[in-house]
């Protein structure tokens, strides 16, 4: 399978990865080179194979429902390159 | 042309932990802005999500409630999408092995039938945050309190045929989660709303039409109002020869019309992947066992004993236990009071009228179900007659102190002496005698004047069974 320039560009869009347009035809070779990697193991039969979700053979650890959390507002609003009345503020968005 | 309609819904609850779903962060709601969010909430670097213990539980709740499998392996995926008040850049749900699946809910319908609808699946998943777009200088403020918060998408297959089925469904979804305890289902906080799949097709048909999907509704009058525009707009479409777009579509309640949102369409590719944070999370059958024994009495099962224990009619026992807390109450009245009938009466009828009168929940009735049960009692050895009874529930409902405090504060005791009635009576007959010579020849309904004439000169305090018994006597 062979990726074309938009392919890489709506890849890069939906990661908001700004990428210049010299760099694609590479980008394209690489991200194909994956992809016939993955298309090679779909040749082998895996019909008894459960689908592996994490590589580490455990399963989770539950944490009792307890709210041990302090408000930490101020220091985390002190890291936001704009804050005001206790919010983030950014750029407007509007649906 | 005669036109189906096909409904699916998607309803988010919010789960009713104390603490986030894989932080130990608050959930209290209308804490200040930026209060309840914590580093993990956040999204800030270094830090691991940790499940919590009571939203697998609750899951497994809601999983046996509904005749569900409960998943014995479930695994965390990360949604990705960019918005500002989702700071991670993905949202961890489940996509391919969530955590209840194949489960059904039966509804009633007006006329009376059932129909079961098929529940697809229901999985766990953190909400985002809020957006406040206004009042910032042009600027979008992000509260992110709410990120974090445990919600459980419940998933119905497209079983529903009318606007009115998925209102029926929703409710009892919305029953069935406070029942169990495992959501407040406040509307108004957003604790539970709800997106429906719409679409219509020519009667007859297998296939299904292209369906449009509504967004965020939150009250049930809503669902029924959007759906049927929604239908109409398809139909419309359809019968000029158009075509319906598969889209996300907003429903705005003061234009009363449904609208697109083209906007998120274009990003629409969340590239799920599971969570590498979180491993996959193993429920055993020993740990389902334990959590059957705590179900609480479900809706259905509690209205067939309604009406077995209690005698009360389908419809008053649907009613009673539509929730929780108005069963209790009324379960509670009947028996102190040891009047079922009389309970369910007053339960359904004053009550109820005031608490939507003045929009209140059962829960904080100024009339508790110790003070009602009083009154009945008082109804019972005949101390105040039922009408009377109305002033007594009014006077309570005012804060006036209970039925006996109010019943001898205003003198409303009933008047079962009979010859105290029976002077009034001779007064009235005295003073309209024609009336009561017409109602000696036979003019029946001339009983109630004489009746009411009684009571009204006795301030609505005479034994009204008793009034009648001696009119009966003074015609022989």
């Amino acid at each position: 399978m062979s990726l074309e320039t938009d392919d890489v560009k709506r890849i890069a869009h939906l990661a908001r990865l700004a990428i210049d347009e010299a760099d694609i035809p590479g980008y394209a070779r690489n991200l194909s080179n994956i992809l016939d990697l993955v298309e090679q193991m779909n040749s082998v039969n895996t019909d008894a194979v459960r689908p592996m979700a994490h590589p580490m053979d455990a399963q989770q650890r539950l944490r009792p429902d307890v709210v041990t959390e302090v408000n930490q507002r101020e220091k985390f609003l002190a890291n936001a390159p704009l804050a005001e009345a206790g919010l983030f503020l950014v750029p407007k968005v509007i649906e | 042309m005669q036109w189906e309609t096909v409904i699916g819904l998607e309803i988010h609850t919010q789960l009713a932990t104390r603490s986030k779903i894989f932080s130990a962060a608050s959930t209290a709601y209308g804490a200040e802005a930026n209060t309840q969010a914590c580093a993990v909430d956040l999204g800030l670097p270094g830090v691991l999500p940790v499940l919590n213990a009571e939203v697998v539980t609750m899951a497994i709740k809601f999983g046996l409630a509904i005749d569900a499998t409960v998943a014995p392996l479930s695994v965390f995926a990360r949604k990705n999408y960019f918005y500002p008040d989702l700071p991670k850049g993905y949202q961890i749900s489940q996509m391919e092995l969530p955590i209840v699946e194949h489960g059904k809910l039966e509804i009633s319908l007006e006329d009376g039938t059932k129909k079961v609808i098929g529940v697809t699946r229901a999985h766990l998943e953190e909400d985002a945050g809020k957006s406040l777009h206004e009042d910032f200088q042009g600027m979008t403020g992000i509260d992110l309190n709410r990120a974090g918060t445990p919600l459980l998408e419940i998933v119905s297959e497209p079983d529903m045929r009318s606007a009115k089925e998925a209102v029926a469904y929703m409710k009892k979804m919305h029953s069935l989660v406070r029942y169990l305890g495992i959501s407040d289902g406040n509307m108004q906080e957003g604790s539970f709303r709800c997106d429906a799949n719409v679409s219509v097709r020519p009667k007859g048909q297998k296939e299904f039409g292209t369906r449009a999907e509504l967004k965020n509704i939150n009250s049930f009058r809503f669902v029924e109002r959007a759906i049927n525009i929604e239908v109409e707009r398809q139909i419309d479409i359809l019968e000029a020869g158009g075509k319906v777009v598969q889209e996300t579509r907003l429903y705005d309640a003061n234009k009363d019309e449904t609208r697109s949102m083209r906007s998120k369409e274009e990003a629409m590719d969340y590239r799920y992947f599971p969570d590498p944070d979180l491993l996959p999370v193993e429920i055993t059958a020993e740990q389902i066992e334990t959590v059957r024994q705590t179900l609480p009495e479900l809706p259905e099962a509690k209205k067939t004993r309604f009406i077995s224990d209690y005698q009360l009619s389908e419809y008053d026992a649907d009613i009673l236990t539509n929730s929780r807390e108005l069963a209790d109450y009324f379960e509670d009245v009947a028996r102190q009071s040891g009047e079922t009938k009389l309970s369910a009466n007053w339960v359904i009828g004053e009550l109820s009228a005031m608490l939507n009168k003045e929009g209140k929940d059962i829960s904080v009735s100024p009339v508790s179900a110790d003070m009602l049960a009083g009154m009945l009692i008082r109804i019972k050895d005949n101390t105040i007659s039922g009408k009377i009874a109305k002033e007594v529930f009014e006077a309570m409902w005012q804060g006036e102190g209970d039925a006996d405090t109010i019943i001898d504060n205003k003198g409303l005791r009933q008047i079962s002496d009979t010859g105290a009635i029976e002077k009034v009576l001779d007064e009235i007959i005295a003073a309209n005698p024609q009336q009561f010579d017409q109602l000696k020849g036979g003019k029946d309904k001339l009983m109630g004047f004489f009746v009411g004439q009684v009571m009204k000169a006795m301030g609505g305090k005479a034994n009204p069974a008793q009034v009648n018994e001696l009119m009966k006597k003074k015609l022989a």
